[in-house]
């Protein structure tokens, strides 16, 4: 096993002790569920989208420090970009913590390349993305990562 | 005298290393370990006896069928059940719930009649009965617990009523360790005309079980849970319903005669037994219950109360970390949080020291929302664990401590 500071890194400490963006969006016009019921981790994500630009993301839930982490790590990526460009952010932060190469520049993200080392915490890093997919497509049921 | 070491010889798994540190395994209330016995049973019978049962007239499926009878009768025996037909094998504690669910339930409910439940059941005594409820109309209430995770006294009595067809109650909570009054519920249940299925999982491995003193209708368990093999379970039924109760399955083996106009099912216990089972399983089971005997469960609960006392000590000197569950007399599980630290993350901290415990819901999701958490760790003790291992987990939890608190 690889060391668990490369797991938990004080980025994600600091990520998970105060989150970013933490909390409701009043003039959210998407919004989504997320859950794993391997771990009972629950967020709900808030997006202001305009002009096809996400100009707001805040989230709120309880989980665990990867998935806590992962949510505020990931709000703040997302100010600014257009739906496009979100999800190709998700499908290199996808690629990452499944261990495999990655093209695009994922910035702070990258301080959760660890997970791929942890095959039973992946879907903790992903549920704030896979919620972040139904949001984008304004989906009504709550997402799971199972 | 109890010998730990001795016993931990015979677990080969327990040898092994994880991450680099000794195999400190304290998962016992998801599945348990195999001991040598065991494993030589299931080999034996592929090396030398393997073949199909109930048909052949040559040698080896007259000896594979013998083996497969004779652990009917250890299970019978390990029950105290009055008949060997009264012992019908599943895959597991779910598919006999599933099977009195579907046989019992679908014969004998009506819209209008209630099934109880108590609210710290596991999923598989709380969907069988819902999807029993979607099919016929019944209806399911559920018994409530505690602060301390104990069914709130009185409540049961005031449920049961003349329409309480079934009640449904685990002897032992996978969740929380609490050992339910199986015995009291059951003749009041009587009383009321309702007949009752006792959710043995968690029960087998830690109490001494005598269905017949019970009088329970239906009693349930799983092999894995008790040393035995996965994907083997019993389902203890009393005659007299059985008889009753039309097949669950259609297939090989619980047939008397086929004809496209007719067919007749096989008597007990193989009218429930469609298929060929999983022989292999059946011994195996079988040598885990010699195997317990020969140990003894007296010997085994009193090993493990000694563990869970030390546990729930040091727990209660631990700063931060709550026990959930706290019923008097709890069986061998220590469901507990940490303030600041999910349970998720515990799991993962602990893994990196060798320690296996679960972190989740314990497929027992009304309990999380009963205590208003999203999950708990779980440490939960067998017969092979020591004191040192106990010490152990909270070192390992005092990393944890370390690395997210400070």
């Amino acid at each position: 096993m690889s060391d668990l500071r490369d797991l938990y890194q004080e980025v994600i400490f600091d990520h998970n002790r105060h989150p970013r963006n933490f909390g409701a969006l009043p003039e959210a016009n998407r919004h989504a569920d997320g859950f794993n019921p391997l771990c009972g981790d629950r967020l709900t994500l808030h997006l202001r989208v305009e002009g096809g630009v996400i100009q707001e993301a805040r989230f709120e839930g309880a989980g665990c420090a990867i998935s806590t982490a992962s949510a505020s790590l990931m709000t703040e990526a997302l100010k600014g970009k257009t739906e496009a460009e979100a999800a190709i952010l998700f499908e290199g932060f996808h690629h990452m913590v499944m261990g495999e190469p990655v093209s695009v520049d994922l910035g702070k993200l990258a301080v959760l390349a660890g997970v791929s080392e942890f095959p039973a915490r992946v879907k903790c890093a992903t549920l704030a993305w896979h919620t972040l997919n139904a949001a984008l497509k304004n989906e009504s049921n709550p997402v799971s990562t199972e | 005298m109890f010998d730990v070491q001795r016993m931990r010889a015979q677990f080969p798994i327990l040898a092994r290393e994880v991450h680099g540190r000794p195999l400190v395994y304290l998962d016992n209330a998801a599945t348990t370990q195999k001991p040598r016995a065991v494993i030589d049973a299931e080999r034996h019978y592929y090396e030398f006896q393997n073949a199909n049962i109930h048909r052949g007239v040559h040698a080896l499926s007259q000896e594979a069928t013998d083996a497969f009878e004779a652990a009917r009768d250890k299970v019978k025996n390990f029950l105290k059940a009055p008949h060997r037909e009264e012992i019908i094998f599943t895959r597991g504690a779910t598919e006999a719930i599933n099977l009195v669910a579907h046989s019992w339930g679908r014969t004998n409910l009506k819209a209008g009649d209630e099934i109880l439940v108590s609210e710290m059941e596991h999923h598989a005594n709380i969907v069988p009965w819902q999807l029993l409820c979607e099919a016929t109309g019944a209806v399911l209430k559920v018994i409530p617990i505690d602060e301390r995770g104990a069914l709130v006294p009185g409540a049961f009595e005031s449920l049961l009523g003349p329409r309480t067809k079934l009640v449904g109650i685990t002897q032992v909570s996978n969740a929380l360790g609490t050992v339910n009054p199986v015995a009291d519920i059951i003749r009041k249940a009587h009383q009321a005309g309702a007949l009752v299925l006792v959710d043995g999982a968690q029960a087998v491995a830690h109490l001494s079980v005598d269905v017949k003193a019970l009088d329970c209708d239906f009693y349930v368990f799983s092999g894995h849970k008790l040393y035995g093999p996965t994907g083997i379970g019993v389902l203890y039924g009393k005659r007299e319903h059985l008889e009753k109760m039309p097949p669950y399955q259609g297939g090989g083996d619980m047939i008397a005669q086929v004809t496209f106009k007719k067919t007749t099912y096989n008597e007990l216990p193989y009218k429930f037994e469609a298929g060929t089972p999983h022989i292999a399983g059946v011994v195996g089971l079988g040598a885990a219950i010699d195997f317990i005997l020969s140990v003894g469960l007296e010997t085994i609960a009193a090993h493990e109360d000694t563990l869970l006392a030390q546990a729930t000590r040091l727990a209660s000197a631990f700063e931060g970390l709550q026990v959930i569950g706290t019923a008097p007399g709890k069986a061998s599980i220590l469901s507990f949080v940490m303030k600041g630290v999910h349970p998720h993350d515990i799991g993962t901290i602990l893994d990196s020291e060798g320690v296996a415990i679960r972190t989740g819901h314990h497929c027992a999701m009304p309990v999380m929302d009963h205590y208003h958490l999203p999950a708990t760790a779980r440490a939960s003790f067998a017969l092979y664990n020591t004191p040192d291992e106990v010490d152990a987990l909270f070192r390992a939890l005092r990393r944890v401590e370390e690395l997210f608190l400070k």
